[in-house]
């Protein structure tokens, strides 16, 4: 067991350091959003996803649509939806870990999931359950620290809700870097903008996720045939 | 309806949506290839598309009245794209463009 823990723990090393500065960005603005300990500990907890969680913020306190909160809650996470294809077999042996380990197959745990390297004698299944939940840790503990600290920076926080914006463009240049088509973005992007102007800040989230899954299985031909 | 209330059942809508798309291939038992074809393409390329979405949703409320109403965002923005581009480390690619845009706001654009 102890050597599972340590083969565990070493291959989560670079998501540690991740999740606890990513956290604590949300764990801050959680709590100058108005949200204390509990809250910043049972979203981390139960919704465990970094840009839902980023977006949660901006929807606690308001009065958005619940719909509009769901579909896009979906469309956040739709990426989720291929990750598990890879593991389907493989959970599927895991007994009693089975569920957790579904519901914690984050961006981060995927790819530390997929290395197959492992020393002979060690219990794998243990190692892979280690992983997950050593991630999921480290999420939570960063959330909680920034939180608690959330009030007490001894900077002015200032514009430190750009760190979501920051994320959302860093995922977005890793997608537009390989060689998938650049169009679903530029849809996204132009549906995005006129949906704004149309409707407003508050209500433009909607239309603009509905036109652009409507475009983009409209335009399939044209998305799938360009390669870069 | 309270808002404590409210926040409770936005925050269940999330990870109710969470669990769904993280246990929908668990859910179809089979391979890839069992998956319907429209939804693979969705899966494939609606990702990067809401990710444009989203970006815009960050800089929703910006105005173009004056420059420090919008010249903050986008050059922060265009900063991350450039590093990250090049050195390809999210941490640093989010630290440091936060950095520029609250060094922006807080100091320059006042």
């Amino acid at each position: 067991m102890k050597r599972e823990v340590m083969i565990a723990f070493e291959r989560s090393i670079p998501v540690f350091l991740g999740y606890i500065v990513l956290g604590i960005a949300y764990g801050v603005l959680l709590s100058q959003a108005g949200y204390g300990i509990l809250w910043a500990f049972f979203t981390s907890l139960l919704v465990y996803g970094g840009s839902m969680q980023f977006i949660l913020i901006t929807f606690l306190g308001t009065d958005i649509s619940f719909l509009s909160v769901f579909l896009t809650a979906l469309s956040v996470s739709s990426r989720h939806i291929f990750y598990g294809l890879s593991f389907v077999d493989v959970f599927k042996h895991m007994g009693w870990r089975y569920p957790y380990m579904v519901y914690s197959l984050t961006d981060e745990t995927y790819p530390l999931l997929c290395q197959d390297d492992y020393e002979e004698g060690v219990d794998v299944k243990t190692i892979r359950f280690l992983i997950a939940a050593f991630n999921h840790s480290y999420w939570i503990l960063g959330g909680v620290i920034g939180n608690a600290l959330g009030n007490i920076l001894p900077f002015d926080s200032t514009g430190m809700d750009f760190a979501m914006t920051a994320l959302f463009v860093v995922i977005l240049v890793n997608q537009l870097s390989g060689k998938a088509s650049k169009l679903p973005a530029i849809i996204g992007g132009i549906c995005g903008l006129i949906s704004l102007v149309l409707f407003g800040p508050s209500s433009f989230l909607l239309p603009a996720l509905l036109a652009t899954v409507a475009l983009l299985c409209v335009l399939q031909g044209k998305v799938e045939s360009e390669v870069h | 309806m309270t808002t404590m209330f409210r926040d409770f059942i936005i925050i269940a809508l999330c990870i109710l949506a969470t669990a769904l798309t993280r246990g929908f291939p668990f859910v179809f038992f089979g391979r890839k290839q069992d998956v319907s074809p429209i939804i693979r393409y969705l899966g494939t390329y609606l990702p990067s598309a809401v990710m444009a979405i989203l970006i815009i949703y960050c800089i929703k409320d910006t105005s173009f009245s004056s420059l420090a109403n919008f010249a903050p965002q986008f050059i922060a923005i265009i900063c991350v794209v450039i590093l990250h581009t090049w050195k390809k480390n999210t941490l640093l690619s989010i630290l440091a463009g936060t950095a520029i845009y609250m060094f922006l706001i807080q100091v320059v654009f006042i």
